[in-house]
C-alpha cells in the first residue's frame, strides 16, 4: 500500500529560502498534512507548519500545493499521479514567517474594521424570532473557517501589496454580506461602506475566490454580486433600503 | 534580547469558548485582560464541536427545564458530579445561549422562529441548540466577534483598540508565576520567534481545554496536550478525578490517517443505527439495568420514538457515550467488527440524501473527502476515540477559583467536577459559557479585592532557564519519538478497558519516559520550531498521563469513563470518593477526598428508587445533606 513520494518543500524565512527535495513514504488514504508531519518527525524536526484539527474545520493548514491554494489536511496524496513531484509552498499573498507559516495578521486587521452587529434597541435575550429561511443566507457565510485561501487567491492583492490598504478581500465581503443579511442587524449602509471603505469596487467578479473555498461558500454569486447590485440601487434610493430593514425588523419582533 | 513584558489585571490562558467568555466578563467588569493562546485567534479546539450546546430552553418540548437537565447530567456522570456545578450549569445554560444570539449568533430555527433543539445521548428532551453540525464554529466565531466588538468600543473611546483587551496569539505559556503564595503572572514564549514573554497579573484564568493528544487515537487537535492541567499542578493546585476519560463511541477508523476523527453523535441523534458485521443492531443487548425504563429494548419501539417521543422509549444508540463505546469495543473484541476494526453506523436508510446533506453537511464532506464514502448511500465504519477529559482542576463551583491557589481560576474542559465520571454530549459547550463567565467574574472580584502582586526577578530567571534547556541539552532524545512511545503506553495500558496490572506497568513506563524527556535535544533554532514546541507539550502530557494512570489504579470499580476489567461493577461506596492529584515537583500523588453530598432540595428531585441504584443505603436513609 505504501508508496514513495517525492516532495519539494519551501524552506526559509522572510529573508532567504528555497525549495528542498525530500523523499518520504506515504500510506493509503494519507493527506498532504500527514506527509508533512512524517517529514517533520523523521527528517526536518524544525519544519514549520500550522495546523489544528486535521479535519478541515479550523482553517489553519492553508498552503499552496502544486501552486493551488489548499487545506493540507483535506488534500489526498492519492489525488496526485504516482510519479508526480508534489511542490509545497506557503501562501503567496502573505509575508512568510518561516517555511509554510505566513503572517496573516492583515486579515485580523481587516476584521477589526467591520462594525459589529447592532441589535434592535430594547430587544432582550430570548426574544428574537427568526425563520430558518431568513437566517440561512447569513448562515452560509458563517460557515467560513477563516482559512484565508480566498484572500490568498484574489488577484487584487495576491501580487499587489499596494492594494491591501484599500481592499478587504472576499473573506470580509462575505462578513459584510452576512451582517447586511442578518435579520436582526440594525446598522445601515453596510453595502455602501463595502464599496467605499472596503474596496468592493476593485473586485471584477473573476470567481477565483469561490473556486478555492473549502466550505463551498458561493462568495461571488451570493455575497459579492448581490452587494454590488444593491449598492447601485441604494445610491439612488436610500429610503428603499431603510424600508426593507424596517419591514424585516417588524417580522422578527 | 530584552524580555517582552506586559501588565494586566487578568491573564487568560486559552482562547476556546471558556477563555473567550471569561475574557468578555472580566473586561465588562472594567478590568484589563490579556488572552493568550497557542494557535491563531479563532482556531481553538472549540471550533471542532459539532453537535450542539445543551440548554433547557424548552423550545421543542416545553416539558424541559433546568431540573430535568440537572437530573440527566447527574445520571450521565453516574452521580459523581459536583452537584453544585451541575446545578449552576443547568440553571444558567439557557441565558448563555440567548446571550450568544444577542452577539450575532445564528442558530437553526424551529417553525415558530425560536432556536431549534436536537436530541442527543442521555438528554431526555431535544435540548441541543445547534447550527447544522458546526455549532462549535458558530460559538467561537460569535465570541471572537464579541471580543472584536469590545475592542472597537475601546478604539472609539480611547483611540486604541487594544487598550483594555489584547489577544496574544501563538504564544505558549510554560509557567504560572506566584509570589508569596499568590498568583503573580505567567511566563511563556512566542511560537513565531521563540522569544520570551512575561505577563504580570494578580489573576490567571486557565482555559486550556483537554488532554487528547496524550492518547494515540483521539478526536482532539494538537492543542489538547493538557497544558493547563500540568500548569495548575505545578502551581500547587489540585486535579480531581483524572481517571475519567471519555472515549467517544464513534470516531473514524479508516483510512488510518484519519483514525480517531470524530463522527458526531448527531448522526445517531438524527436516526443513525449501529450494526455489527453480521448485520445485527447490537445495542439492544447492552442496555444497563439503571437505564432499562428509559431505552427501547426492541426495534419497533426504537423506530417509533423518532415520531412519537412521549409514548415510546428512546433507541439504545442514544445511551450515554461510555455505554455505547464499551458496547462497540465488546462487539469488535468478539469478532463481529468490520474489516478495519469498527462497526457500521448507517443513516442512509432513515433519511433522504437531501436531508442528510442539510443536517449533517460536514459529516458528509468529511467522509466523502477523507474516506471516499458517500454517507447518503453507504454506512460509515466507526470505533471509539479518546475525546474528552472529565477530570481537571479542582475549583470552587461558584467562582471557578482553583482550590488552594489564591488568584488562580479554571474553566472549561480543563476544570473538573462538572461532568462526574462521564460527560453528556452538548454539555461541554454550555459548560464553557457558564463557567467561563463565572471564572471571568471570579477573577475580576479577586483583583478588585487584592490588587497587584509583582513578580520577582528570581522567578523570571527560573522560568527563562527552563525554556532554554532543550537547546543546551546534549542528551539526544527526540521529542517526537517519546511522544509516540507515550501514546502507545496510554493506548494499550490506560485505555478504554483497564486492569490493575496494566496500570502498574503504565505508571513505571511513564516514569521512565519522564526521565528520558529530561534529555530532549532540539534541532534548529527558536524560530517557529515544532520540535521545540513539542518538548514542552510532552512534559505536560507526561504529568497528565501519570495522574490518570495513578488515579485509575486506585479506583477499584467501573464507572463512566473508567472501566476496570478486574473490578467490573459500579460500587456505591466508591461513588463517595473523589481522587485528588497533587504534584511535589517530582511526582504526582493521589489522595481520596469525600464527594460533596447532594443537598436535600436536589436529592428530592430524584425518585428514591433511582438513587438506590447509585447510593449506599445509609445515604438514602439520610436523604441528602441539609
Ligand atoms: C471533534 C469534537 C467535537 C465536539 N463536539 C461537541 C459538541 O457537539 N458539544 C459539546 O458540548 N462539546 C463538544 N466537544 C467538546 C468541546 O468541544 C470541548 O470540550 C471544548 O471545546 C473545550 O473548550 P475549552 O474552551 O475548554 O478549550 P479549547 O477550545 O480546547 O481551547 C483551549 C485553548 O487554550 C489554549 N492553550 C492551551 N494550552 C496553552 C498554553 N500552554 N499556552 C497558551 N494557550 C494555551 C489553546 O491554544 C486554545 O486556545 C467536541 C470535541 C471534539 C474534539
Ligand atoms: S471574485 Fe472578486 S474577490 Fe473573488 S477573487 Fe475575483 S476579484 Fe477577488
Ligand atoms: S470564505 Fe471560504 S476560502 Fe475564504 S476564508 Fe472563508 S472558508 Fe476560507
Ligand atoms: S488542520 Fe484544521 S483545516 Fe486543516
Amino acid at each position: 500500500m505504501a508508496r514513495t513520494l517525492k516532495l519539494r518543500i519551501w524552506r526559509g524565512d522572510d529573508k532567504t529560502g528555497g525549495l528542498q527535495d525530500v523523499t518520504v513514504e506515504a500510506n493509503h488514504g494519507e493527506v498532504v498534512l500527514d506527509i508533512i508531519h512524517r517529514v517533520q518527525a523523521t527528517q526536518m524536526g524544525d519544519l514549520a507548519v500550522r495546523w489544528n484539527c486535521k479535519a478541515g474545520k479550523c482553517g489553519s493548514c492553508s498552503m499552496e500545493i502544486n501552486g493551488k491554494p489548499r487545506l493540507a489536511c483535506m488534500t489526498q496524496v492519492a489525488s496526485y499521479p504516482e510519479d508526480e513531484v508534489i511542490t509545497i509552498t506557503p501562501l503567496r499573498a502573505f509575508p512568510v514567517i518561516k517555511d509554510l507559516v505566513t503572517d496573516v495578521s492583515f486579515n485580523y486587521k481587516k476584521a477589526m474594521e467591520i462594525p459589529a452587529v447592532v441589535m434592535p434597541e430594547g430587544m432582550k435575550p430570548g426574544e428574537p424570532r427568526m425563520q430558518q429561511v431568513d437566517v440561512e443566507r447569513s448562515q452560509e457565510f458563517r460557515k467560513c473557517i477563516e482559512c484565508f485561501l480566498c484572500q490568498n487567491t484574489c488577484h487584487v492583492i495576491r501580487d499587489h501589496e499596494e492594494n491591501k490598504k484599500s481592499f478587504s478581500g472576499p473573506r470580509f465581503f462575505i462578513r459584510i454580506a452576512e451582517l447586511d443579511m442578518h435579520p436582526l442587524d440594525m446598522l445601515r449602509n453596510r453595502k455602501k461602506t463595502a464599496q467605499e471603505e472596503h474596496g468592493l469596487g476593485f473586485c471584477n467578479i473573476t470567481k477565483c475566490c469561490t473556486e478555492v473555498c473549502p466550505e463551498h461558500i458561493k462568495i461571488t454569486d451570493n455575497a459579492i454580486i448581490p452587494m454590488k447590485e444593491r449598492v447601485a440601487d441604494e445610491k439612488y434610493d436610500p429610503v428603499r433600503w431603510l424600508g426593507s430593514k424596517i419591514r424585516r425588523r417588524e417580522e422578527v419582533l | 534580547m530584552t524580555l517582552e513584558k506586559h501588565k494586566y489585571d487578568v491573564v487568560i490562558i486559552g482562547a476556546g469558548g471558556a477563555g473567550l467568555r471569561a475574557a468578555v466578563e472580566a473586561r465588562e467588569a472594567g478590568l484589563s485582560v490579556a488572552i493568550v493562546c497557542k494557535s491563531l485567534f479563532g482556531k481553538a479546539h472549540t471550533v471542532m464541536a459539532e453537535g450542539g450546546a445543551a440548554a433547557s430552553m424548552g423550545n421543542v418540548n416545553d416539558n424541559d427545564n433546568w431540573m430535568v437537565h440537572f437530573r440527566d447530567t447527574m445520571r450521565g456522570g453516574k452521580f459523581l458530579n459536583h452537584y453544585r456545578m451541575a446545578e449552576l450549569h443547568a440553571k444558567e445554560a439557557p441565558d448563555r445561549i440567548w446571550e450568544l444570539e444577542m452577539w450575532g449568533a445564528l442558530f437553526d430555527r424551529t417553525n415558530e422562529g425560536k432556536i431549534s433543539q436536537r436530541n442527543f445521548g442521555g438528554h431526555e428532551y431535544p435540548r441541543l441548540a445547534h447550527v447544522g453540525d458546526r455549532t462549535g464554529l458558530e460559538l467561537i466565531r460569535t465570541m471572537q466577534q464579541r471580543i472584536v466588538a469590545l475592542q472597537q468600543q475601546d478604539a472609539k473611546e480611547h483611540g486604541d483598540a487594544e487598550k483594555n483587551m489584547k489577544v496574544f496569539a501563538e504564544v505558549t505559556i510554560t509557567e504560572i508565576l506566584k509570589e508569596n503564595g499568590k498568583i503573580a503572572g505567567a511566563y511563556g514564549y512566542r511560537r513565531e520567534s521563540g522569544s520570551e514573554v512575561l505577563f504580570q497579573a494578580p489573576a490567571v484564568v486557565i482555559a486550556t481545554g483537554g488532554v487528547g493528544k496524550t492518547f494515540k487515537i483521539t478526536s482532539n487537535s494538537w492543542e489538547g496536550t493538557g497544558d493547563g492541567h500540568a500548569l495548575a499542578l505545578k502551581a500547587g493546585a489540585n486535579l480531581v478525578d483524572m481517571e475519567f476519560l471519555q472515549f467517544h463511541p464513534t470516531g473514524m477508523v479508516w483510512p488510518l490517517s484519519v483514525k480517531g476523527i470524530l463522527v458526531t453523535e448527531s448522526v445517531r441523534g438524527e436516526g443513525g443505527i449501529l450494526t455489527n458485521s453480521l448485520g445485527e443492531r447490537f445495542m439492544f443487548k447492552y442496555i444497563p439495568d439503571v437505564f432499562i425504563d428509559k431505552y427501547a429494548d426492541n426495534e419497533a419501539e426504537a423506530d417509533r420514538w423518532y415520531e412519537d417521543q412521549d409514548n415510546n422509549r428512546r433507541p439504545p444508540e442514544l445511551l450515554p457515550r461510555d455505554e455505547v463505546a464499551r458496547a462497540i469495543n465488546s462487539e469488535v473484541k468478539a469478532g463481529r467488527g468490520t474489516e478495519h476494526g469498527g462497526v457500521f453506523l448507517d443513516v442512509s436508510k432513515r433519511l433522504s440524501a437531501e436531508v442528510i446533506k442539510k443536517r449533517l453537511p460536514s459529516m458528509w464532506h468529511q467522509f466523502y473527502e477523507l474516506a471516499g464514502v458517500d454517507i447518503t448511500k453507504e454506512p460509515m465504519e466507526v470505533g471509539p476515540t479518546c475525546h474528552y477529559v472529565m477530570g481537571g482542576v479542582e475549583v470552587e463551583p461558584d467562582s471557578a477559583a482553583a482550590v488552594g491557589v489564591p488568584g488562580l481560576f479554571a474553566a472549561g474542559e480543563v476544570a473538573g467536577g462538572m461532568h462526574g465520571s462521564n460527560r453528556l454530549g452538548g454539555n461541554s459547550l454550555t459548560d464553557l459559557l457558564v463557567f467561563g463567565r463565572r471564572a471571568g467574574k471570579g477573577a475580576a472580584d479577586y483583583v478588585k479585592a487584592n490588587g497587584a502582586n509583582p513578580v520577582s526577578d528570581a522567578a523570571i530567571e527560573k522560568a527563562a532557564a527552563k525554556i532554554e534547556a532543550p537547546f543546551t541539552s546534549t542528551g539526544g532524545e527526540n521529542a517526537y519519538t517519546l511522544h509516540q512511545e507515550l501514546q502507545e503506553i496510554t493506548h494499550n495500558l490506560v485505555g478504554i478497558i483497564r486492569t490493575g496490572a496494566e496500570l502498574t506497568e503504565a505508571i513505571e513506563k511513564i516514569a521512565d519516559i519522564r526521565k528520558r524527556s529530561g534529555n530532549i535535544s532540539v534541532t534548529g533554532d527558536r524560530k517557529f520550531n515544532p520540535g521545540f514546541h513539542l518538548a514542552f507539550d510532552l512534559d505536560n502530557m507526561l504529568l497528565v498521563a501519570e495522574s490518570t494512570a495513578k488515579s485509575a489504579l486506585l479506583r477499584e470499580e467501573s464507572r463512566g469513563g473508567h472501566t476496570r476489567d478486574d473490578f467490573p461493577g459500579m460500587n456505591s461506596t466508591w461513588r463517595q470518593v473523589n481522587h485528588i492529584s497533587s504534584f511535589d515537583g517530582d511526582k504526582v500523588s493521589i489522595k481520596s477526598q469525600p464527594l460533596p453530598v447532594l443537598p436535600k432540595e436536589l436529592f428530592d428531585l430524584f425518585d428514591v428508587h433511582e438513587l438506590e441504584k447509585y447510593m449506599t443505603s445509609a445515604e438514602i436513609a439520610k436523604g441528602g445533606s441539609n
